[in-house]
């Protein structure tokens, strides 16, 4: 026990820890979390993020519903996801202790500004007694520590007003943690210099708050030990901090310096796809244009009239805005041309939870049009990976003319992981064959275009750019007629159209790599998943066979088409179960694809998958497969089993 | 390498075939529309525009079938779009020649949104709106042009809707060129378009145009040959605003509002002079307020003509200040852009 009766903080070296900065939107919880994770990696560990913000912008200072948080798990080892449950919380108010206890493992330890528990926030929380106090925290070790008042007393000779200098609590927070965790100061002190240049009585305030926070864990001896987190053992190179967003935003542009296509972006702001239009917005050195429409529906139908006119048309948005665009998705159906589309799902249906990651919008993706209208989907699977997943829909729209959607959510957007940089001449051309010349004869003999004369190997047609003198031609949503484009409501030919549409996007299986398990010997049950839950899995994945169980991980990336191989795949296990993070919507494609027996582990709660629940059901999965005789159950929520 | 780079090609004279496309034209009989196509495609040649750089979008609607007609690029779209797909191929190719084909119905009910933005941002657009105050394409319910009461088959007791009137709400949406024609009259019409063509940015244009199957006669009351003289108020630039055979009705502002007078009574120098440039476009909303519909006096021509600098041409100057500053953009500089550091060969 310390001197004052406060636990004192017994830390240990670790193969990973798991902090949780939590206060009120206001407190910049967030940017100090970053600001761990940009020490953190250039120590040397690996790392993954995820930031937990509410909907409202500033919701009441002090109440549940203003809390924001920030969780990131550091390790010496690879690691894929955040973590389940906090070894560390920081706490800034009551609040923020209340709303985020369940996060923690038992026995973590907590920090908190005990400024902070007046009556005043203590009843914002819904607090009759300060659980400071009252034997509440029994359990955890809690480390109470003044930091309002520490970061007032250490920034008083700068003057600054109590706001200014009350603001820079944040930085007080994370010196105390990079203390505890022995991360580089020099890091953070460089970049707040540099961040806060034009602002130096700004600059000066957080880096004093900053300093006093490292001295303060030095000097008060309210711990024992602190931690080591050993740097991760990377593949060598360079490497930078990547969010999902942020990634897919240059993958976008490095699609368009690939294919000399230049990036027009048209896009509507909406949570959590925005960071997507800022990112871009910035880029305009590379000739990007970006067009921040009236709607939705403006944002793709721009950037589908920038494809007529030769550019890589992108639209971003989320949910709702997938709904809104679907008729102009349809119309790329038809006309052929490339267009990108990005969906950052978040939690519906309707406004759902908009900060809230949920993989539901697959079968919207695939089938949310009239008529027969397929599109190829893909889904990275990671943060980086949305830096590659954007240039293969680039790739794939540019060369088979046709609308692509990825799949991405607001889980991946946000959060961060350690990326090590490609070199930027390793990334293969996009090579574009724009119409130059007539294709086809008129029964007259005059050479003239066709808009619909199809490449034989990608089913393609010609796109012939305004500008190009000879080839103007007129094409629309109205069915046209088989390689001359004129109108047709002819049966046959709109027969034949359905299934040229639909064969130019089946061809894509070939064009895309084979699925790729990560199989093990002995494995009899294969676990799917798709897009952003490959990182959870796949720990899950690891755990089990430390534990001695045989299981096979696959994460599909391409969702439509499907890898030529994985209906073979799928056949080759006694069990397949497919985790995704909606009511099952994969599955449903698999069985009625495949005709496989595929189960499900659903999740819907707008929160990522937790390693701990996945591994649960999958060993549920397991038992239940060693004794199977006969036709297994349906597992429908995570762990739990029903007929 | 595009097949648009390489020197500029002559523009080669042409006529009005040649913008002809070999489409047949599926207007019902005796459809205003005709007019309208043969007036563009007799302007068209005398432009000196390379026809491989026109295009025309449309959305649905009877008028939407324009762009078939017409041998240029051109995409027939979806249900009121148009505006918004038009921008995107305006501002991603400065160097086209972009018109956008609309209806009352199309422009004006679902496609009012983005009508309104391609306006206020000055997209350098030729947009013309044939207004037949009805949907012909699905045979003839009421549209936001519709009169009041108008008796359709979707408004078998009147129809409920107060109608917009397009000049106004252009005017409204901060556009830079606003004017009015009709299809009854080839030299007004060409030469209203051709106006409209001239100017840079957003060039809005409604035309009175009849459709005889389901609204016959809707503009008689001031387009009939016997009415125009009395009915038709010429906006003529620089000039006083009057009209009738002997030019004995003008036009004057009294608190704002315009009014129809007899010159006689209230004297030449009473009348309102028509000026397109009016940064204020007060004083042609209070004309655009003369009619309620046009079955009383109702002034065409240009109602509005200032210079704002055109949409695509801002955006291509933020990139080219962009990369005057930065440079052209470096896709591994970008990609470093971040906080990175070195992991190095492990021993
Ligand atoms: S329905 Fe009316 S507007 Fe349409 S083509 Fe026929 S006459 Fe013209």
């Amino acid at each position: 026990m310390g001197a004052d009766g406060t636990h004192r903080l017994q830390v240990h070296a670790v193969e990973q820890v798991v902090v949780r900065l939590a206060g009120d939107s206001g407190d910049g919880m967030q940017l100090a979390g970053d600001r761990l994770m940009v020490s953190s990696a250039r120590y040397g560990n690996a790392f993954a993020t995820l930031p937990d913000f509410p909907a409202e912008i500033r919701a009441p200072a002090g109440t549940l519903a203003g809390v924001s948080a920030f969780q990131i798990q550091l390790a010496d080892h690879p690691v894929r996801t955040p973590g389940d449950e906090a070894d560390v919380l920081v706490a800034m108010n009551p609040a923020a202790l209340r709303s985020q206890l369940r996060y923690l493992k038992p026995g973590a330890t907590l920090i908190v500004d005990s400024d902070a528990f007046d009556e005043r926030n203590l009843h914002k929380a819904g607090y009759a007694d300060n659980p400071l106090a009252d034997g509440e925290l029994v359990g955890f070790s809690v480390l109470k520590v003044p930091m309002t008042s520490l970061t007032l007393a250490a920034v008083k000779e700068t003057g600054a007003r109590p706001r200014e200098a009350e603001r820079a609590k944040n930085f007080f927070a994370l010196g105390l943690l990079s203390w505890l965790y022995g991360r580089p100061a020099a890091v953070t002190l460089e970049w707040i210099a540099e961040r806060f240049a034009k602002v130096p009585q700004v600059a000066v305030v957080n880096r004093l708050a900053f300093q006093a926070g490292l001295a303060f864990g030095e000097t008060a001896e309210l711990v024992e030990a602190t931690a080591t987190v050993a740097p991760a053992p990377l593949p060598p190179g360079t490497y930078t901090t990547i969010s999902g967003n942020t990634a897919m935003a240059w993958g976008l542009v490095a699609a368009s310096e690939l294919s000399g296509r230049p990036l027009f972006l048209g896009s509507y702001p909406i949570t959590p796809a925005s960071d997507l239009l800022h990112e871009l917005s910035r880029l305009k050195r590379f000739g990007v244009r970006t067009f921040q429409a009236e709607d939705e529906i403006a944002g793709v139908g721009a950037a589908l009239g920038a494809a007529f006119g030769g550019a890589l048309g992108v639209t971003t948005t989320s949910g709702p805005g997938l709904d809104l665009k679907a008729e102009t998705i349809g119309l790329a159906v038809s006309l052929e041309l490339p267009l990108v589309v990005v969906d950052v799902q978040r939690a519906g249906p309707s406004t759902g939870m908009p900060t809230k990651p949920e993989q539901g919008d697959l079968l919207a993706a695939l089938f949310g049009r009239h008529g027969e209208a397929p599109v190829p989907v893909l889904a990275p699977r990671g943060a980086a990976e949305c830096f590659t997943m954007a240039i293969e829909a680039a790739r794939l729209a540019l060369t088979f003319r046709t609308p692509v959607i990825i799949l991405s959510d607001g889980y991946l957007a946000n959060s961060s992981e350690p990326w090590r940089l490609p070199d930027v001449a390793d990334l293969a051309p996009i090579p574009v064959e724009l119409a130059s010349e007539a294709n086809a004869t008129a029964p007259d003999g005059r050479a003239v275009f066709h808009p619909y004369q199809r490449d034989a190997g990608t089913l393609a047609r010609p796109w012939a750019l305004p500008g190009t003198r000879g080839l103007e031609h007129r094409i629309g949503g109205l069915e046209k007629a088989d390689e001359t484009g004129d109108i047709s409501y002819d049966g046959a030919n709109h027969e034949r159209m359905v299934h040229l549409r639909a064969a130019k996007v089946a061809g894509i299986a070939a064009a895309i790599p084979h699925a790729v398990v990560d199989d093990q010997e002995g494995a009899r049950l294969l676990v799917v998943g798709w897009g952003s839950t490959a990182g959870a899995i796949a720990a899950a994945v690891e755990g089990l066979r430390r534990r001695g169980e045989h299981l096979a991980h696959l994460q599909l990336a391409h969702l439509n088409p499907f890898p030529a191989n994985l209906g073979d795949v799928l056949r080759r296990y006694d069990r397949v179960v497919v985790a995704e993070l909606n009511m099952g919507q994969l599955v449903s494609q698999l069985r009625a694809t495949y005709l496989v027996d595929a189960r499900l582990i659903s999740k819907v709660q707008g929160v990522p998958f937790r390693v701990g629940e996945l591994t649960e059901a999958l060993l549920g999965e397991l038992g239940s497969l060693a004794q199977s005789t006969g036709v297994p159950e349906r597992v429908s929520t995570a762990g739990e089993v029903v007929a | 390498m595009s097949v648009l780079d390489g020197p500029p090609l002559e523009v080669p004279v042409t006529t009005r075939k040649d913008w002809t496309s070999d489409q047949e034209v599926r207007w019902c009989p005796g459809c205003g529309d005709y007019s309208i196509l043969a007036a563009v495609q007799m302007l068209l040649p005398e432009l000196g525009v390379p026809r491989e750089n026109v295009v025309f979008v449309s959305g649905i609607g009877c008028a939407a079938r324009f762009p078939y007609y017409m041998e240029t690029y051109g995409i027939h779209s979806i249900h009121g779009r148009a505006p918004a797909i038009a921008t995107g191929l305006a501002v991603s190719r400065p160097d086209l020649d972009v018109w956008v084909v609309t209806g009352d119905g199309d422009g004006l009910s679902i496609g009012g949104n983005h009508l309104l933005h391609a306006l206020r941002r000055n997209v350098n657009l030729t947009i013309l709106l044939f207004n037949n105050q009805i949907y012909g394409l699905t045979k003839g319910q009421f549209s936001p042009t519709s009169e009041a009461g108008k008796v359709t088959k979707s408004s078998p007791f009147g129809s409920l809707d107060q109608p917009f009137n397009p000049v106004s709400l252009a005017l409204g949406a901060e556009a830079t060129f606003v004017a009015r024609t009709h299809d009854m009259d080839r030299k007004h019409l060409m030469a209203t378009l051709r106006r409209a063509h001239e100017h840079r940015g957003a060039a809005f244009v409604e035309v009175y145009q009849n459709c005889n199957v389901f609204n016959d006669g809707a503009f008689d009351g001031i387009l009939s040959r016997d009415r125009r003289a009395d009915n038709l108020i010429p906006l003529v630039d620089g000039e006083p605003v009057r009209f009738g055979a002997e030019s004995e009705w003008g036009v004057v502002l009294t608190d704002g509002e315009a009014r129809i007078a007899p010159v006689a009574e209230v004297g030449e120098e009473a009348l309102v002079v028509h000026r397109e440039g009016r940064e204020d476009p007060s004083v042609a909303f209070a004309l655009s307020r003369l009619a309620a519909g046009p079955t009383t006096p109702t002034p065409i021509g240009v109602f509005r003509a200032v210079e704002r600098p055109d949409y695509a041409s801002l955006v291509s100057d933020q990139i080219a200040a962009a990369q005057n500053r930065q440079g052209r953009g470096d896709l591994a500089g970008l990609l470093r852009s971040g906080q990175t550091w070195e992991v190095a060969e492990r021993r």
